[in-house]
């Protein structure tokens, strides 16, 4: 089994990230280091949440006296259960259960949490000084993206909130954030931030193949293959880089070995929009499009997207499937958003050779 | 039959524009469908219509028009 790593650490307050009961000491003192532990952990990309019993305005003013409430997104301080907590926050993160840890003093607490949740991670607050140790905590890689992460869900949370508010059709709403994807072949640089994509993406995956960084850097030195990367912007800023797509290129057919889009970008129809984009590169090369599908019992939408993009299944054996698209139906770009398309020099040359095929 | 493809056509109105859209129009090809709706249309068929769209179901010829989808619910004997 593969070592889980943790995307979202969830807080307890009275007792753990600071010394006392809020409700009964205004004064409380934060714990020694639990500043640092807190930054460290921002750097590294993972997330942090608050699951706390106290009166949410008091707590949040707190937090800030301390300098700390811009680190922790979707925050659940109330009355309800922390069991009930975390779940809104696993849910509005939109992450695995299993990628989430909850830390809190109290046995009763971390015990109902467990109860309802059995694969959160639960810490007690003593195990604090070595927090940052655990492997679990240890990112294999700190990208540019990490460290933007929590930015980049608070711009989410604004987002969503315009979107929940919008009354009008889906369509509507996204043509007012003026999405701008950009579709480039992958350099060196982004090798690091793909192989956390391909680690970290399990909903919209289509085959969870899995590359280290030297096989990724190998398909870029390939001619027979392109590996693609995606990055989405709007109106409010960077989504960063979201997608990855790997391609293998024979005579007669391309073959699309991995196509992975990140979570918060799941209601963009990115992952549309990259799949016509190569529907249309290979249709001007005058080849067929196939696509390796590995079912899960998580990545549905992806197969979805493929038999509505008009993918007949050409082989299945088990939970794995060979599709392939004959390119002969080339969909419009939506008009909500545009796409810019960077072509490296393998792309270049491939067009030259199948012109002269 | 005519009840479902008002309700397919109020689901689709959630999405897109749908004043100029006919029954027989290839939704699909017209460009008005992503990932996250091709999803949502399915959970929305299996919800509202209590069946399940299995994996042999999800044939594009299924559900790329008013028409398809209404056809689809109707064979489904729903």
């Amino acid at each position: 089994m593969s070592e889980k790593k943790i995307k979202v650490l969830i807080w307890d307050l009275d007792n753990t990230v600071w010394d006392g009961v809020l409700l009964e000491d205004k004064s409380v003192t934060l714990r020694a280091g639990v500043a640092d532990v807190i930054k460290e952990l921002d750097r590294r990309g993972i997330l942090q949440s608050i699951a706390s019993k106290n009166a949410h305005d008091d707590a949040m003013e707190k937090l800030k006296e301390f300098g700390l409430d811009q680190y922790f997104i979707y925050p659940q301080i109330n009355w309800s259960s922390k069991a009930e907590s975390v779940g809104i926050i696993t849910q509005s993160i939109n992450v695995g259960i299993d990628t989430i840890a909850f830390i809190d003093d109290q046995p009763f607490e971390r015990e109902e949490v467990a109860f309802t949740h059995k694969e959160v991670l639960c810490l007690e607050e003593t195990e604090l000084d070595k927090l940052l140790d655990r492997d679990e905590f240890m990112p294999r890689f700190v990208t540019s993206d990490s460290k933007n992460r929590r930015a980049m869900y608070q711009s989410d949370i604004t987002r969503n909130k315009l979107e929940e508010d919008f009354t009008g059709p889906t369509e509507e709403f996204l043509a007012t954030l003026n999405l701008e994807m950009t579709i480039t072949p992958a350099t060196d640089d982004d090798l690091q931030r793909a192989e956390e994509l391909t680690q970290r993406t399990h909903q919209l995956n289509t085959t969870g193949y899995t590359y280290t960084y030297d096989e990724l850097r190998k398909f870029i030195e390939s001619d027979e293959h392109d590996l693609l990367i995606a990055s989405l912007n709007d109106k409010y800023g960077t989504y960063g880089k979201i997608g990855v797509c790997l391609i293998e290129r024979n005579q007669t057919y391309w073959n699309v070995k991995l196509l992975l889009m990140s979570c918060r970008v799941m209601s963009r129809g990115v992952g549309t929009i990259m799949i016509n984009h190569i529907i249309s590169e290979a249709s001007k090369a005058g080849v067929t499009l196939r696509a390796e599908f590995i079912q899960t019992d998580r990545n549905r939408m992806m197969f979805i997207t493929y038999r509505l993009g008009n993918f007949e299944i050409l082989k299945q054996e088990d939970n794995r499937y060979v599709l392939e698209n004959d390119c002969t139906n080339v969909a419009k770009l939506p008009p909500y958003i545009s796409l810019n398309v960077i072509k490296g020099k393998s792309k270049q040359e491939c067009e030259v050779e199948s012109e002269m095929a | 039959m005519q009840q479902n493809k008002e309700l397919v056509r109020a689901f689709f109105g959630r999405f897109f524009e749908t004043g100029n859209l006919t029954d027989d129009l290839d939704i699909f090809k017209a460009g008005f469908v992503n990932s996250l709706f091709a999803m949502q249309l399915i959970g929305w068929i299996e919800k509202n219509f209590s069946t399940t769209v299995s994996d042999e179901d999800l044939n594009l010829a299924n559900f790329n028009s008013v028409n398809a989808i209404a056809n689809f619910i109707e064979r489904k004997g729903v």
